[in-house]
């Protein structure tokens, strides 16, 4: 499972991309994933807010992940 | 025929947009400019950078137009910005919407850029003389 990260998300993690092996330890939904993410990188947590994108398109916390997901976290936009 | 026209690119052509929304059928065009401001909250900004996550960018940019077009009416919208290094006064994004009349391309031209800066994945870093800030990230 890889993880895509920008902005300022992209900053707080030190790279573009977060690989999660197969099996143990890998969120299965979008909570447990926003929750693995937090606790790994507390700065996450500390944005004034934090989406979850999958297959390109915003999704709530109850959306389980399915192998082949394009999933990103998306920090708060600041376009135009 | 396609109404919208919506792109990501690295440098801005603002010229060209009257001839995008030019429509037979409009009485009113409307185009907002979003453009590099010298100075934010009292400091001097010596240049911007965005980046963004193109694909969702780009569909979500669709979106707001489609909405626009549904909800207006309009005959022709344009949603393109700007990605890259940017610097004080260059153009970052070119919204218009073209109506049959005037009120409904100001009120559409409105939705799109204050749609687009609430839902587009595209992020915007401030570069000062001492540090770099990205915008909105914190409360």
């Amino acid at each position: 499972m890889e993880i895509l990260l920008f902005g300022i998300a992209k900053d707080i993690v030190g790279k573009s991309k977060i690989q999660f092996a197969a099996g143990e330890g890998q969120p299965t939904s979008v909570k447990e994933l926003r929750q693995t993410l937090e606790s790994a990188y507390p700065d996450l947590g500390r944005l004034s807010s934090m989406a979850v994108a999958v297959n390109s398109e915003y999704v709530r916390d109850e959306l389980i992940l399915k192998p082949g997901d394009e999933i990103a976290i998306i920090p708060p936009v600041s376009g135009g | 025929m396609n109404k919208t026209i919506i792109e990501i690119v690295d440098s801005l052509e603002v010229s060209k947009v009257y001839a995008e929304l030019s429509d037979p059928q409009s009485g009113g065009i409307c185009v907002f400019v979003g453009t590099v401001r010298e100075v934010t909250q009292g400091e001097t900004v010596v240049a911007l950078e965005f980046e963004t996550y193109r694909n969702m960018a780009l569909k979500e940019m669709e979106k707001i137009a489609l909405e626009a077009v549904e909800k207006w009416q309009l005959n022709k919208v344009v949603i393109r910005h700007a990605i890259g290094a940017k610097k004080v006064e260059d153009p970052v994004v070119v919204v218009g919407a073209s109506a049959p009349h005037r009120d409904a391309c100001f009120e559409a031209c409105r939705y799109l850029i204050d749609t687009l800066k609430e839902r587009v994945p595209i992020w915007k870093k401030e570069i000062f003389k001492n540090k770099t800030v990205w915008v909105s990230a914190h409360p």
